[in-house]
Order: structure tokens, then C-alpha cells, then sequence
């Protein structure tokens, strides 16, 4: 028991006190910057493994980006420079596919409207399924990583349950192999009928490095219309849970 | 007995200079070297050229840190041949593997049963739902089905336990689920960059999320041997820093996972919170905290400057001073976790060893095996990795030894960190061009957290890589967590599994 109350001490506070303030550090990869003097060489676009970078004019999009930093390093001009903020999430395809256009303001501003009804139905309390389809395991341990005494997103009452039949959506990590699609059909299906549909990481999104592997079979995608978007290579735990909270309409 | 082919780690062969033998033969001598001399299979498998295919075949010897490769012929005519498995166990998933991609059917294996169920695989067999399953009838027996999807955030696989009340008299694994056909996916993009400085560790670091520095390193490696280059010294002690501090992170956050097994929630969530300050570390030095992004072909992409290298050690002496204290007061003192551990999901050496373990799960049952010892290259040449091995093989040892394990891995960091400044200016990388030469099988390994990593490439005529092949620790793991399980309560499986924690996706490649 005196051992306990020591290892209690010793342990201290440990939680993130303020999630939606809280900065990565450097050089930790997240919003990329496209500036203005693109000469179209295109080195990015043959080094990038997933195909997410395009030129003239430049654009990079996040749901193919792994977030790799091979294009920054590569670009004689120095068009392309990845910041540390975190917040990448969105609750369309489109709005992910960054150009030089975009402002961090601007793009936070309109990535992700959230709706009274969200709000009223989940805005306190969510309880969501993971369903890995072919994930690396890197998103899965982040996701896991959300739910330890750092992170703790169950104070604002999301929850990761053990099974789909408590669930109110769904989580998919991975590019959605063949093997799995089934599985994660009915998953999907075992949820309350107000589910919602989250994509997490590179791969759920667009399949990634992963994309028109021979392997893989995003038919469920044409089917289901996700609700969030949320890029990384691995996803970030504060970009998940303020994602979700931007999601659910909280401030 | 035949002619081998003898080579080192980390070297180059011409495929031509592989001797080509007879099938009984290679049985015979393989079924000798494995049984008397103490050498291990590291890899088996199948090369399609033309009509033709070739089998390769490599065995290790630990005590010298050799490697040696002979290769048969199936023309296209051969539609079977008579099975290793019966005389060598540990062959078992190899030739299924081989089965399944090249339709060369292994009479008389006795387990022969789906691997991946790979859409463009040659033996492909029946749908995934249908898996034939082994079955037990009597009075009280019955079966439990867990998956592919799991009450925990993890990745997808079947287990199905044959149970006698609360006892598991077998359990089956059935994977394939995170099938992504990784392996081609490596040899067509390394192949459409060629003759540019363009390479793709960041696939290799997908292979297993987890072991993302290690996998990544081991293709690097793969690469640089191919390419004749040889990389900055600085280089090579970041990559080493990076895979101990991955090795610390995984066990740290395995002996958390366990805790939680077993229902010790203050253990659990102490480790956890210590396991994010080192994956924070790794974050510092590369920018993602599994290590994603850090490794190129031909060095890394970060530098250590003096600033850094003091953060890092101050974070490592941090946890190591915890963990020294936290160790005894969580686990050994706490005899509700000990007899939860002890004694529970125990494999004795002997089959260990027969079937084929690797890692730290096989030392903790007495199996001497440590690629960083035995085939010792880069850093690990000049300052050499302990090696742990403890004898009873159960859930406690296996939790113990990543206890041993990390402290070891700090102070190896910490030494590594110390030779740092005599490398001031090194360049971290060098540039390296994708052009292989023609007709060349190499091989590059490393010891991953969990295990040997094994990547084997094998060029054409036209310097084309034509396979890739990946053998990650899981392949070998996954039946000894099966066999694990084996008269143990239904209720053990979590904690055996976990003292285990194998990769569904680096075994389905």
C-alpha cells in the first residue's frame, strides 16, 4: 500500500492541461506552407512516395501527404516549408488539397463546420469503434495514445468503446485492405443509425503510400460518406482529439 | 552434404555464384545443419525468372556470424514436391508462404493453411471467412472466436480457442487480413525511380509502424549495399540512437500494456506517460515520434547538434531514473502482478527452438539469439549491444527482459550520445544514385525491438529489383504465442499476448 501511495508521488500530474492550446514542438511536420516561387521543377512531385504534391500552380494535398518532408528538402526554391501546427483536420476531401493561396486562419476557419444537430446529439458525450483496415499500427498507437493520462480525451467525453454495438461511429486507420473490407462493412453496421464516419490518417483517407495497391479495396468509401477528415502519417493525438472537438462544436 | 554458399551480412552475391541443388538433397542437409549444428533458417522463399521457379534458401550460424545460401529449381512443369515441415518445423510458414505465392504444393506438410489470401497469389485458397479452422469435439468443449476486430484499439486478426471449461487446449491465429501487397509496392516504386537519388524508406517504415526506425534502416541498409555506399559515421550513430530509443519506447509501453492486463491501472498509466517522454524525444530529433521521416538511403535526414544531444540525454536519464525506481515498487513488489505473470504462458526452450523464435521472446525462454551480438554491423560493431537471455520463458520473463532490455538500451543511447561531439561536421548523409547491379542478391538485417528484421532484395539482368523479400520477427512469433497460450485460462490470453505483442501487419505484409 506505501508502495502504491509512493508510486502515486512519484507519478505527479502528468495531463496536457490545456489540449486546444498546446503547441508541438520542432521540427515536428504539420501544415504545410506553399509560397509564391514555384519554378515547376518538379523534383517534389517524383520524390513524393504517395503522390500528393502537384506543380504549376503548387498545391500539396494533405489526405495523401505522409508528412514526410522529402518535398521541402528537395525544392530548389524553397516553395514548400511544413509548420508545427497541428490542427489539419476537415470535414471534406476537398478542403484538404492545400495551395498557395491558403492562410493557416483561413483554412481553420472553414475546415470544419460543425452543426447544431452534431452538437446536440454528441457534443458531450461520443463513443467511437476503431476498426484498423490494413493500418501500420502507427495511427493505432496514437489513437490509443489519445486515451492515456497525457492526452486523457475522456474528460471531454470521447471515448474509444470495445464494441461497435456501443458505438456511435466509427474510426477507420489503414488504406482498407480486401481482407478487411468486409469486416469493416459490418462494423459499420452494428453502429446506431446516426453514425458518424471518421477517417484517420493518410492511408484511411486516400490510401496513401498504399493507393491503387493491388491489395486494397476502398469500394465501402464510394458507399459511406465520411464525416471528418484527419491527415497525419501518423496522426498526431492533439490534432485527433481537437479535430473531434472541433467536430462536435465544443469550444 | 552439398556446397553452400558462404557469405557475410551486409554483403553482396551474384545470384550466379548460388549453388543450384537437388531438392532431397538440400531436405537432407538442411534437416542435419538444423538439427546438429545449431544453424537457424532465416529465410525461404520463391524468385519466379521466366518459366522458372527458384527456391532460396538461407540459414544462419550464430556462433560465427555466417550466412549461407543454396537454391533449388521447380521448371514449370513441377506442381509439387515433398514438404520440409515433417523433418524441420520451423519451416512450417515459410513453405505455406511459398505455397501460396507460387502454387508449388508441399506434399505431406501437415498444417497447410492459408497465409494472406493475396488476391494476385498463385495458391489462392477459398475466401477468408471460410479459414478451416482445426475443431475438437466432446462433452464441454467449446470454441471462443475473437476478431478480426478487437475490444482494444489494435490491428485486425482471428483468434479462435479450443477451450475445456477455462482451460485453452489450442489456440489458432488466423491473419491476412492487413494483406496491402507491401512488397511489390516497394519494388515498383524503387524500380520507377531508377537512376535518380529517389528511394522510398518511408514505405518500409509502414511495414510495421512500430519498428518504423528499424525497418526503415534495414531497407536503407538494403540499399546502401546495393549501391556500394558507405554512410557517415554520424550518421549511423543517429539511426543506432533512434532504434534503441524505439526499442525503450516499445517495451516501456509494453510492460504499461501489461499492467493493464492484469488490472494494475497505477502501473499501467506510470509507464505509459514515461513512454511518451521518450517518444517525444525521438519526435525532437526527427519530427514524428515513431521516427517516421528520419531515415534516407545513404544516411538521415536530421542532425544532432550539442543542444539536442543534452535534451536527449537529460529526457533519457529522466526515465531511467523513474523506470529504476518505478521497477520494484510496481512489479516486484506488487505479488497480486507476480502471480498474474509467473508461470503463466510458458514455451521451454527446446520449442522455442524448433519452432523458430527470434527476439526477445526466444531469449526469455533461453534461446541465445541477438542479431546486434551474433551478426553485429554498423555501431553495434564498435560498441557492442548486451545480450539478455533468461531461462523460464514465461509472461514474466518475457516482461522482464524488456525491463533489462531498455536500461541497456539507455545506457547505450548515453554512450552513443558521448561520441557525438568527436564527429563535429560529419555530414549526417551522402547522396546516392538508385542503380543496382545486375544479377545481385543482397541481404541486410538488424534486431528490431521485437525481433530479427530481415530484407533480402534480388535484382535481373537489368539491375530491375525482381523481389523484395520482407521477413519481419512476427512471421516467426506468431505460432509460439499459440503454443504459449496452451493450458492456460481463456482469461491469460490478453497477458500472453501482450508479453508477445506481435505486428498483424508486418506478418501480412
Amino acid at each position: 500500500m506505501l508502495n502504491l501511495i509512493r508510486t502515486r508521488i512519484i507519478q505527479g500530474r502528468q495531463y496536457i492541461s490545456d489540449i486546444r492550446k498546446a503547441e508541438v514542438k520542432s521540427p515536428f511536420r504539420g501544415y504545410p506552407f506553399i509560397k509564391n516561387n514555384c519554378s515547376g521543377c518538379g523534383q517534389c512531385v517524383e520524390a513524393c512516395p504517395s503522390g500528393a504534391m502537384k506543380i504549376s500552380p503548387a498545391a500539396i494535398d494533405l489526405g495523401k501527404c505522409t508528412f514526410c518532408g522529402e518535398c521541402e528538402r528537395r525544392c530548389p526554391d524553397n516553395g514548400i516549408e511544413f509548420s508545427v501546427l497541428h490542427k489539419l483536420s476537415a470535414d471534406s476531401r476537398d478542403k484538404l488539397k492545400i495551395t498557395k493561396d491558403f492562410e493557416f486562419h483561413e483554412f481553420q476557419d472553414k475546415a470544419i463546420i460543425s452543426t447544431k444537430e452534431i452538437k446536440r446529439l454528441f457534443g458531450r458525450s461520443l463513443k467511437l469503434r476503431s476498426v484498423s483496415a490494413g493500418g501500420c499500427n502507427g495511427c493505432e498507437m496514437e489513437l490509443n495514445a489519445c486515451s492515456n493520462v497525457n492526452f486523457d480525451m475522456g474528460r471531454f467525453g470521447i471515448e474509444i468503446v470495445a464494441s461497435p454495438k456501443h458505438a456511435d461511429g466509427i474510426i477507420i486507420t489503414g488504406p482498407i485492405t480486401e481482407n478487411m473490407a468486409k469486416a469493416l462493412y459490418d462494423s459499420y453496421l452494428c453502429t446506431t443509425p446516426d453514425r458518424i464516419l471518421i477517417l484517420m490518417g493518410s492511408c484511411a483517407i486516400s490510401g496513401g503510400i498504399f493507393d491503387g495497391g493491388p491489395e486494397l479495396n476502398r469500394d465501402f468509401l464510394k458507399k459511406f460518406k465520411p464525416d471528418l477528415y484527419i491527415p497525419g502519417c501518423p496522426v498526431h493525438p492533439l490534432t485527433f482529439i481537437n479535430g473531434v472537438i472541433d467536430f462536435l462544436g465544443r469550444k | 552434404m552439398i556446397e553452400w554458399k558462404r557469405f557475410n551480412c551486409s554483403s553482396m552475391i551474384n545470384t550466379a555464384d548460388i549453388p543450384v541443388v537437388q531438392l532431397d538433397d538440400l531436405r537432407d542437409d538442411i534437416t542435419n545443419k538444423v538439427r546438429l549444428e545449431d544453424k537457424r533458417v532465416l529465410a525461404f522463399f520463391g524468385v519466379k525468372r521466366d518459366e522458372e521457379t527458384i527456391l532460396y534458401i538461407i540459414l544462419g550460424d550464430d556462433t560465427i556470424s555466417r550466412l549461407f545460401i543454396a537454391s533449388a529449381i521447380f521448371t514449370k512443369d513441377t506442381t509439387s514436391y515433398r514438404s520440409f515441415t515433417p523433418e524441420v518445423p520451423s519451416l512450417h510458414l515459410f513453405e505455406r508462404e511459398f505455397y501460396e505465392e507460387t502454387g508449388i504444393l508441399p506434399t505431406g506438410h501437415p498444417w497447410l493453411k492459408p497465409v494472406r489470401y493475396g488476391k494476385n497469389h498463385k495458391a489462392r485458397t477459398g475466401e477468408i471467412e471460410d479459414y478451416p479452422f482445426y475443431s475438437m469435439d466432446g462433452e464441454e468443449i467449446h470454441e471462443v472466436a475473437v476478431g478480426p476486430v478487437h475490444a482494444g484499439v489494435i490491428e485486425p486478426g482471428h483468434f479462435r480457442f479450443m477451450c475445456h471449461g477455462e482451460n485453452v487446449y489450442h489456440l489458432e491465429i488466423q491473419l491476412g487480413y492487413q494483406h496491402r501487397g507491401i512488397e511489390k509496392i516497394l519494388i515498383d516504386k524503387t524500380n520507377s525511380a531508377s537512376g535518380k537519388n529517389i528511394f522510398f524508406p518511408q514505405i518500409a517504415e509502414k511495414i510495421s509502424g512500430d519498428s518504423a526506425v528499424a525497418h526503415a534502416s534495414v531497407y536503407a541498409g538494403l540499399m546502401e549495399i546495393l549501391t556500394g555506399t558507405i554512410i557517415p559515421q554520424k550518421a549511423m550513430v543517429i539511426r543506432t540512437i533512434c532504434l534503441e530509443l524505439e526499442r525503450a519506447a516499445v517495451h516501456i509501453g509494453d510492460l504499461s500494456a501489461i499492467f493493464n492486463d492484469v488490472g494494475f491501472l497505477m502501473g499501467s498509466s506510470t509507464f505509459a506517460a514515461l513512454r511518451t517522454v521518450i517518444i517525444n524525444t525521438t519526435l525532437l530529433i526527427c519530427g514524428s515520434r515513431y521516427g517516421m521521416g528520419l531515415i534516407r538511403a545513404g544516411g538521415v535526414n536530421f542532425d544532432i547538434n550539442h543542444e539536442l544531444a543534452a535534451k536527449i540525454l537529460s529526457n533519457v536519464n529522466y526515465v531511467q531514473n523513474r523506470i529504476e525506481k518505478l521497477i520494484p515498487l510496481t512489479m516486484l513488489d506488487q505479488p497480486s502482478v507476480l502471480t498474474r505473470l509467473e508461470g503463466t504462458g510458458t514455451i521451454d526452450s527446446h520449442t522455442a527452438r524448433l519452432i523458430g523464435m527470434v527476439g526477445p521472446a526466444a531469449r526469455a525462454s533461453g534461446v541465445p539469439i541477438d542479431i546486434r551480438t551474433d551478426y553485429p554491423s554498423g555501431m553495434y560493431r564498435q560498441y557492442p549491444a548486451r545480450k539478455v537471455v533468461l531461462e523460464k520463458g514465461d509472461v514474466f520473463s518475457r516482461s522482464y527482459i524488456r525491463y533489462i532490455e531498455m536500461m541497456h538500451s539507455f545506457n547505450y543511447v548515453k554512450e552513443q550520445l558521448g561520441i557525438i561531439p568527436g564527429l563535429q561536421g560529419a555530414r549526417a548523409s551522402s547522396e546516392i544514385i538508385n542503380r543496382f547491379p545486375t544479377d545481385a542478391l543482397s541481404l541486410s538485417m538488424t534486431e528490431g525491438w521485437r525481433g530479427e528484421i530481415i530484407h533480402i532484395a534480388i535484382t535481373d539482368k537489368n539491375g530491375k529489383l525482381i523481389r523484395y523479400k520482407i521477413k519481419d520477427p512476427s512471421f516467426n512469433n506468431w505460432s509460439g504465442l499459440a503454443l504459449a497460450v496452451r493450458n492456460n485460462g481463456v482469461s491469460d490470453f490478453p497477458l500472453c499476448n501482450k508479453s508477445f505483442n506481435l505486428s498483424y501487419c508486418g506478418h501480412d505484409l
